[in-house]
């Protein structure tokens, strides 16, 4: 490693050459306030525009100050973080900031958790010496899963890396320039409109409150308070890995028990758990892919249970809308079940059921309001809340999350595998279903149910997995960005793999538009992809077939896994989408 | 074939097409043809003469006569009189307005007297759209002979002894861009020709792309062949049709005659060069941000390193050069490095040229050596202040320059005496200024103008440059503190100081510079809510001297909103309230009885 001979504040030191001063001032432990800058490193996702000047430093010799997040050290460097200049500098770029932003934080969604609010009370602003215009744009409510609030745009376009470099949707870049400027689509357009896919990731990493969810949370609370109705509730595995975050609870803490309690004490009337139709859809996949193996169907055969994936290959790919799985994603057909199985066991009129999802997730928003699973108003889901909107809910209504004791899900559709549990990682789907088709297919137990060859973090993952004496070639991506070159692969008919598992968000569910802010450590995703294989090693059942309630539900309802009400109730189409 | 004996050259730059050498031509034409003398006299259209307060302009080979503000009803009169008869048109000549005596010939001319044509050299001379024109002038042996002689190395170490640096205002040594790019390994290497002229006022680009397209695709060619590059991209703004159709005719012929394409001068080495348009921004004359713009992404630049000569183009090694700079390119080949450095001063060889503006006489383009003083070129070639009124100040480097005072009129120019004084070279921008501008409302204009410009990219300048715009409308309708004042101040330093690029960095230097040579001004509007100069309208107040005014009703009668009152022969009376300060009763008094404010 080649070292270069620096003096930071004073202090002669020796740093790696090719770090950038702010790489160096965290190792040192001197802070530096940053905004645009954004670095998830084990995902490779940087955002280094270097356009806010909140970072700026002096360096001698130069004349103008540089900043730190884009500016690397060579030999010899004088650097003054702490200089009257420097911190100068600094302050009226906040100042600036400021200058052209609403000031109702504290009715704003971000309150409290704004980076840009966060900065204004670091650096001490108590004035602010530049007041004049602001920008006067519509909000964009034209969706069912994201705000889009130009005027609180700080134009970091941490969003735009997400949405174009990353996910490579291309939907976000800047519009209008000088004062006018702000990130949006082409011409302004409604969100709902574009080939958005609604992952989120750009609400997951914008530092204000430009880009937001949509809050459903009242409509839960009417639905809860209203006694004709039977509201059910679902929980996706995510959430109970990452929600104690937004409770001050230490990082990977496993809440699930916690949630049932919650979720309980808010009054729904049933509580049940998304991991039950996790299963379920494991069921189903397994099925299929078993089919398409032994029946010479379309292979690879991917995965269907992330929205933002299904949107982004209708948008993207439409010519191979015949790849993915038909399956419904585990949230749809919980819905299913739940107003008709669930009713006719529970004796209730399917109008009277409202089924609330709480998921890590936008796109799941959008999902539950797609025309063909919604046409049937007796299989859906009626309202999506994410992780951060059910922890506001809890706050409201006082609960104190980290006292509560545990309980467990209602019966019926409580049960789960630890298969089910990892669908909220990268890796985790595909894993599930081997742990199946394995058995299925060779009809032996299978004693090893951990597949680590499957997991980790890495952008694009290949493994084989011998089912008896086939190789079977597994394929994941989580990111839509590693999603293309996948598809790409497929559609140049250069892909080898039979299955592939994809995911849209980094890290899969877990790191979700609408899991609790990581303002940028990637260590939090880390800590609850940890949590979620913890919660899968300590369940009894760790293969989806062997879930009482999953083998209940065929016996007395469903009938046989990929049979004709199966096919009815848990499978759906897809259909090309333009790219805009 | 007949022989030509005479050629009659109309200018055809966009200043001359605008007041009607178009029609011009074709009267011309229809007046040889009816004259019979159509088969021996040609009429040629040619780039930019320079003298464009003047044109359009009309000259005849051989006799070397200058003819300005010709109008299409003027033609008959050349044909019967100059071409038929052989007598001069005296009315159609120039007027040195000093001597009052009429010119025949350009060189006589104090306009042309001190300029030094280099980079414009084929302007006016030649056929811009005819490249057997543009070979007749030693078109294209720079080329051969770089190609035939020279290695690349050979070519940038010629181009640094010869002193160039940069025309688009950094004034980077050319060489050593050449040189950079030259030393970058890459499979693929880039050339870039800047003409996103975007400095208000400045038109020195278009016109050598108009009038003399070759010496940029020559010079492209041999900087193309200097670094390694095999493609040539002019970056051109959409606002330029005809310096485009040129252009690209001009490329055209190139490639046609062998000139562009494989294997040139059978040397083995290829080039050809594509057009690329802009939408005009401001921005991308900055070379990361047209960089951008080119590959087709949004206009914005981003931090160097790496510079373009490492990263470049969709990441491939790339030189930047603006037009200008490449229209010196093939003399310095032609005669050498030592003719060049010999022109100019220590740190900067060879010329400049400046496009002439404002309140000055002669408005044009005008080329001199590096070295001539601002004195020179405003009161010598420009012929001084218009209506004899005193000199105030002159802005160079458009809106990332300055103003400079009549205190620093006799500095030699060059890159680093007008960076010294608080303005700079930029590309070649002069507006100059009488004693009625208001220089309040100059920074106004400029910062108008900047921060419409901004790309938005950076806070410093997205914000900062809107929000001293904003004090400076203040400062201008009379609403501002002297804390204004001193926030300006403050902000205008912050951001030079931490803007993202060029422009961010410059922008606030008509602000820093008018504020340091005419802080009297800036009080005078804040304090007194006075604008000496009577621009700044809202804080105007035209009033009518009793003593002057014998009552004619002039005033009363242009009025717009009949806000003076008064009866013939009785001292008239301005309404405070109503007047809307349009200065129209001011030019109509004939007896200096309106104050202006």
């Amino acid at each position: 490693m080649e070292m270069v001979n620096i003096v930071f504040n004073g202090n002669k030191i020796q740093v790696e050459k090719g770090s950038t001063i702010l790489e160096v001032a965290n190792k040192i432990g001197v802070h530096i306030p940053t905004l645009c800058h954004l670095n998830l490193e084990g995902f490779g996702i940087v955002n280094q525009v270097a356009s806010c000047r909140v970072c700026v430093v002096e360096v001698e010799g130069r004349p103008t100050l540089v900043p730190s997040c884009a500016e690397k050290v060579y030999e010899g460097m004088v650097i003054h973080s702490d200089s009257l200049r420097a911190m100068n500098g600094r302050r009226m770029a906040v100042e600036l900031l400021l200058s052209n932003h609403p000031k109702d934080c504290l009715s704003c969604p971000k309150n409290l958790e704004c980076d840009l609010q966060a900065l204004a009370q670091e650096l001490g602003i108590r004035e602010i010496p530049w007041e004049g215009e602001m920008l006067n744009y519509e909000k964009d409510n034209s969706s069912f899963s994201l705000i889009k609030d130009p005027n609180k745009c700080v134009m970091c376009r941490r969003c735009e890396t997400m949405c174009n470099e990353v996910q490579t949707c291309n939907v976000l870049s800047a519009v209008n320039r000088g004062f006018e400027s702000f990130v949006g689509p082409a011409f302004n357009m409604d969100m709902a409109d574009t080939s958005c896919t609604f992952c989120g990731q750009c609400v997951a990493v914008c530092p204000t409150a430009a880009l937001t969810e949509v809050d459903n949370t009242s409509q839960v609370w009417t639905a809860l308070a209203n006694p004709e109705k039977h509201v059910v509730v679902q929980i996706a595995p995510a959430v109970r890995v990452a929600i104690g975050e937004m409770f001050g609870m230490k990082l990977g803490t496993i809440t699930t028990g916690k949630i049932a309690t919650a979720l309980r004490r808010m009054g729904f009337d049933g509580v049940f758990d998304t991991d039950f139709s996790a299963d379920l859809t494991i069921m189903e996949e397994a099925s299929e892919l078993i089919h398409r193996i032994q029946h010479n169907g379309t292979l690879p055969m991917l995965t269907s249970c992330c929205p933002a994936w299904v949107k982004f290959f209708e948008h993207q790919f439409p010519d191979l809308l015949d790849i993915p799985s038909t399956c419904k994603s585990p949230q749809i057909m919980f819905g299913a079940i739940a107003k008709t199985y669930y009713a006719e066991k529970k004796k209730l009129d399917p109008h009277d059921i409202t089924v609330v999802s709480v998921m890590p997730c936008l796109a799941k928003k959008a999902e539950s309001k797609r025309p063909e699973l919604t046409k049937d108003e007796d299989s859906n889901v009626d309202i999506v809340i994410t992780t951060r909107e059910f922890a506001r809910m809890m706050r409201s209504a006082g609960i104190d999350f980290p006292n509560l004791e545990d309980s467990d899900f209602d019966k019926l559709m409580g049960e789960s595998s630890g298969a089910s549990v990892i669908f909220g990682t990268t890796g985790g789907v595909i894993e599930a279903a081997i742990r199946t088709a394995y058995e299925w297919i060779t009809g032996e137990e299978l004693e090893n149910v951990d597949f680590v060859q499957l997991r980790g973090l890495e952008g694009i993952r290949e493994a084989t997995v011998m089912v008896g004496d086939m190789e079977l070639k597994i394929g994941i991506a989580h990111g839509l960005g590693n999603a293309r070159k996948l598809l790409e692969d497929i559609r140049d008919g250069k892909s080898k793999f039979h299955a592939i598992e994809i995911m849209a968000c980094p890290g899969g569910c877990i790191g979700g538009g609408g899991q609790p802010y990581h303002h940028g450590d990637m260590n939090i995703i880390k800590e609850r992809q940890k949590a979620i294989y913890a919660e899968d090693k300590g369940k009894t059942r760790r293969k989806s077939h062997e879930n009482k309630e999953i083998i209940k539900l065929y016996e007395e309802y469903l009938g046989k896994p990929y049979g004709e009400k199966a096919h009815e109730l848990l499978h759906t189409h897809y259909e090309p989408r333009e790219k805009i | 074939m007949d022989k030509i004996r005479s050629h009659i050259m109309v200018c055809g730059g966009t200043g001359c097409l605008a007041s009607g050498s178009e029609e011009l031509i074709t009267a011309l034409n229809n007046e040889l043809v009816k004259a019979g003398y159509d088969k021996e006299i040609t009429v040629i259209k040619t780039g930019c003469f320079g003298f464009c307060g003047q044109g359009p302009i009309v000259k005849i080979h051989p006799d070397n006569i200058f003819y300005v503000q010709v109008k299409p009803d003027d033609a008959i009169e050349i044909i019967n009189e100059h071409i038929v008869k052989g007598r001069l048109v005296e009315r159609l000549l120039f007027e040195e307005p000093e001597e009052k005596k009429k010119l025949d010939k350009h060189d006589k001319m104090a306009f042309y007297k001190k300029q030094y044509r280099i980079a414009l050299r084929n302007c006016g001379l030649i056929d811009p759209e005819d490249i057997e024109e543009y070979i007749a002038f030693r078109g294209y042996e720079a080329l051969g002979t770089v190609l035939g002689d020279m290695s690349p190395p050979e070519v940038c170490t010629l181009i640094k002894d010869a002193g160039l640096r940069g025309r688009g205002g950094g004034g980077f040594p050319t060489g050593l861009k050449w040189e950079l790019t030259n030393k970058s390994s890459g499979d693929e290497k880039y050339i870039i020709c800047n003409a996103d002229e975007g400095d208000p006022g400045a038109f020195m680009d278009r016109s050598i792309l108009e009038g003399d397209p070759h010496s940029v695709i020559e010079a492209m060619a041999i900087g193309g062949y200097a670094t390694g590059a095999n493609n040539g991209i002019v970056y051109i703004r959409a606002e330029y049709p005809l310096a485009i159709a040129r252009l690209e005719k001009a490329i055209n012929q190139a490639r046609s005659f062998g000139l562009l394409g494989e294997n040139i001068f059978d040397s083995g080495f290829a080039f050809d060069i594509k057009v690329k348009l802009g939408a005009g921004a401001f921005v991308c004359g900055e070379e990361t941000a047209l960089i951008h713009s080119v590959e087709g992404s949004r206009g914005e630049p981003t931090k160097k390193p790496p510079f373009p000569s490492e990263s470049g183009y969709l990441g491939k090694p790339t030189t930047v050069n603006n037009v200008e700079t490449f229209a010196n390119i093939c003399p310095i080949i032609l005669k050498g490095a030592e003719w060049f450095s010999s022109i100019g001063t220590e740190t900067s060889k060879g010329t400049k040229v400046f496009a002439l503006a404002g309140n000055v006489n002669n408005v044009g383009l005008v080329e001199v050596p590096m070295g001539t003083t601002l004195r020179e070129i405003i009161f010598d070639i420009g012929g001084g202040i218009v209506d004899d009124k005193g000199f105030k100040a002159v802005q160079t480097g458009g809106p990332s320059g300055g103003v400079i005072t009549v205190d620093d009129l006799d500095t030699p120019i060059d890159y680093e005496s007008l960076k010294a004084i608080g303005s700079m070279m930029g590309s070649g921008g002069m507006i100059v200024m009488d004693d009625e501008t208001c220089m309040v409302n100059i920074a106004k204009f400029y910062l108008d103008f900047t921060q419409d410009e901004s790309c938005g990219k950076c806070t410093p300048c997205r914000i900062g440059t809107k929000r001293m715009f904003e004090i400076l409308q203040k400062i201008t309708n009379g609403e501002a503190t002297m804390d204004d004042l001193e926030h300006m101040d403050v902000l205008a330093r912050m951001i030079k100081d931490t803007a993202l690029c060029g422009l961010g960095q410059t922008a606030p230097n008509p602000v820093l510079s008018t504020m340091k040579y005419f802080k009297e001004e800036y009080l005078e509007h804040v304090l007194e809510g006075k604008c000496r100069a009577g621009e700044c309208k809202a804080l105007a107040k035209y009033s009518i001297n009793p003593e002057k005014c014998i009552g004619c009703t002039a005033c009363a009668k242009v009025c717009p909103v009949d806000c003076i009152e008064g009866k013939v022969k009785e001292v008239h009376i301005i309404d405070q309230d109503k007047c809307i300060k349009c200065g129209a009763c001011y030019d109509a008094c004939k007896f200096d009885a309106v104050i202006k404010p």
